[in-house]
């Protein structure tokens, strides 16, 4: 009889411990998961602008602006396709780079630690360093591209708007190619050696080897890279803010820039609050999608 | 025999030529940055650039500590520091929660994941507004709680990550030795995952150092990190490079020296645990 009772009383012990362990972080977490959710709404129906203090309700006024708003439409373009060029950039360059690596080479274990310094740069530094880069007088850029050219080139890489998506995109791929060249070169040192010589013996070629039997074992892996750096570069501010912020007008605004100037320095709190929930219900639904797909959890 | 061998050698040098240029192309910035911080400002807008400093005089160095500004690099370790310490605490022992009792099931694993995805700029406006409203912004209280906050998703994952991998039987062992919940904690997992502890603390502590729009939108004077305070000499005249470098080394140099003894564990901190390297 005892026996019997006292796993119980234990598994009931158990079972407030565990909450117990979990409380805290669930706690916490709902200042950023909840929380901002709730006041987001509920500001978003209200009329709060820099001059109008009054919190009355404007019922969906804030969310009819929405559709109106050409510059929040090109912020989201912009960052559609930040993403949709950067991505894929990264990937390729990432894969080839690990491809490059994977097999013997001398001093490999230096390349690979001197080639990760990058990841670990703060994004608003490496867009300063770029901007210092891409300066057209006193920047190498310009003076490399001279050395080619014949003759100075004045480049105004942040500001001329011909430039400034390349400039961005050059600053963005160096940073977190190697991010993907990591986690590739992890993946692809993992891929089954049997199978490629078996592949070899067998005479296929090598774009078959590796769209029939690298890509398939390096997938999962690849499928986790490009959901982290999807949607990093879906909020991507840093980089941007410190080249151009978001200039010359409003040519390189992502999302992020845009709510940024609209709440911090123009002020228009409540259709701010429209924004950013408008950004949360976008990018939940991607995430959800991903992640299902994603084989993040074990 | 011998043109094969040949052959395998000029591949091999290619390779070691195409390794050396990329890695200088993902060096130059890098190199570049560091350099301007050595320079003086005639060398810094010299025409045509100079590619390395005639001298490494540390003036540049010596203004922000005159100044006053490389405060900001202790803000930062403030702020990074006690967010890490927070954060690495309860999330370690929700981690444990979740990985040996399931609490929640996957549906709580997967809910506080996907906190990790939020879009920082929807979340820090509606904080900024209730800090106004506390009288938090500008205080080390109100970064760290964020920070805290938006690094909990990581190391709860992480750590869970690590627990899995410890065997079950040491803590039933434990348990049967008559250890408490709380020692087997303590004593067993804690010690298990030191090398777990260790990495996700670093790479949580890199993401509060390096962290720059909730910094942007909470700090003002008082609390100012590094990232910030890099900002403040955008756009500014003629000795601001130097600031900007020398600002920006001052940030970046600890975190090169820590993630250098980090190399085993980059690449499974980087993939949010999915690689495990």
């Amino acid at each position: 009889m005892a026996q019997a009772t006292a796993p119980r009383q234990a598994d009931f012990a158990d079972r407030n411990f565990k909450y117990f362990l979990v409380g805290p972080s669930i706690f916490v977490l709902l200042i950023i998961g909840i929380f901002p959710l709730v006041y987001l709404l509920v500001v978003s129906f209200q009329g709060i602008t820099m001059t109008e203090t009054d919190t009355g309700f404007v019922g969906l006024r804030n969310y009819a602006h929405l559709f109106h708003d050409k510059r929040l439409w090109e912020a989201l373009l912009h960052t559609v396709i930040f993403t949709a060029i950067a991505l894929p950039l990264e990937l390729v360059l990432g894969l080839a780079m690990a491809q490059l690596f994977v097999d013997r080479l001398p001093g490999r274990a230096v390349f690979i630690a001197l080639l990760v310094l990058p990841v670990v740069v703060s994004p608003i530094v490496s867009g300063s360093t770029w901007s210092l880069l891409f300066d057209n007088r006193f920047g190498p850029i310009n003076q490399i591209i001279g050395w080619f050219a014949g003759h100075e080139v004045p480049l105004l890489w942040t500001i001329k708007p011909s430039l400034v998506y390349p400039a961005i995109f050059a600053a963005e791929v160096w940073q977190w190619t190697p991010f993907m060249f990591l986690l590739l070169l992890a993946a692809l040192a993992n891929v089954d050696k049997s199978q490629l010589e078996a592949a070899a013996i067998d005479g296929a070629g090598w774009w078959r080897t590796f769209f029939r039997i690298v890509l398939p074992a390096i997938w999962p892996v690849m499928a986790v890279a490009i959901l982290i750096r999807g949607l990093d570069l879906f909020r991507l501010f840093d980089i941007i803010w410190a080249l151009t912020k978001g200039g010359p007008g409003t040519m390189t605004e992502t999302l992020s820039i845009f709510t940024y100037v609209k709440g911090f320095q123009q002020f228009e709190t409540s259709y701010t609050a429209a924004v950013a929930l408008l950004i949360i219900v976008l990018l939940s639904v991607v995430v959800f999608a991903a992640l299902k797909r994603v084989e993040l959890a074990r | 025999m011998n043109s094969l061998h040949g052959r395998r050698r000029i591949r091999l040098s290619l390779r070691l030529g195409a390794a050396v240029a990329i890695t200088l192309f993902f060096l130059f910035p890098i190199y570049w940055l560091f350099m301007i911080s050595f320079k003086t400002p005639d060398e810094i807008f010299s025409y045509p650039p100079k590619w390395y400093p005639g001298q490494l005089q540390l003036g540049n160095y010596a203004v922000l500590f005159k100044d006053g500004d490389a405060t900001a690099v202790w803000h930062s370790l403030v702020v990074a520091g006690g967010s890490t310490l927070i954060a690495m605490f309860l999330g370690t022992i929700c981690a444990y929660s979740l990985a040996r009792f399931k609490t929640g099931g996957e549906h709580l694993a997967n809910w506080i994941i996907s906190q990790r995805m939020v879009p920082p700029i929807a979340v820090v406006f509606p904080i900024f507004l209730l800090y106004v409203w506390l009288g938090w912004v500008d205080t080390y209280v109100g970064v760290i709680l964020l920070y805290t906050a938006f690094n909990l998703p990581y190391v709860i994952w992480m750590m869970r990550g690590y627990i899995l991998d410890i065997p079950l039987a040491l803590e039933d062992s434990a348990l049967v030795d008559g250890c408490t919940r709380w020692q087997v904690i303590w004593r067993v997992v804690f010690p298990m995952c030191r090398a777990g502890l260790f990495a996700t603390a670093i790479f949580t502590f890199v993401f509060a150092w390096n962290e720059f729009l909730f910094a942007l939108v909470l700090t003002r004077t008082e609390v100012v990190t590094y990232t910030v305070q890099v900002t403040f000499y955008f756009g500014g005249q003629s000795n601001f490079w130097a600031k900007i470098s020398a600002m920006s080394v001052l940030g970046t140099l600890p975190i090169f020296i820590v993630v250098a003894f980090m190399q085993r564990y980059l690449v499974r901190g980087i993939s949010l645990g999915a690689v495990k390297g």
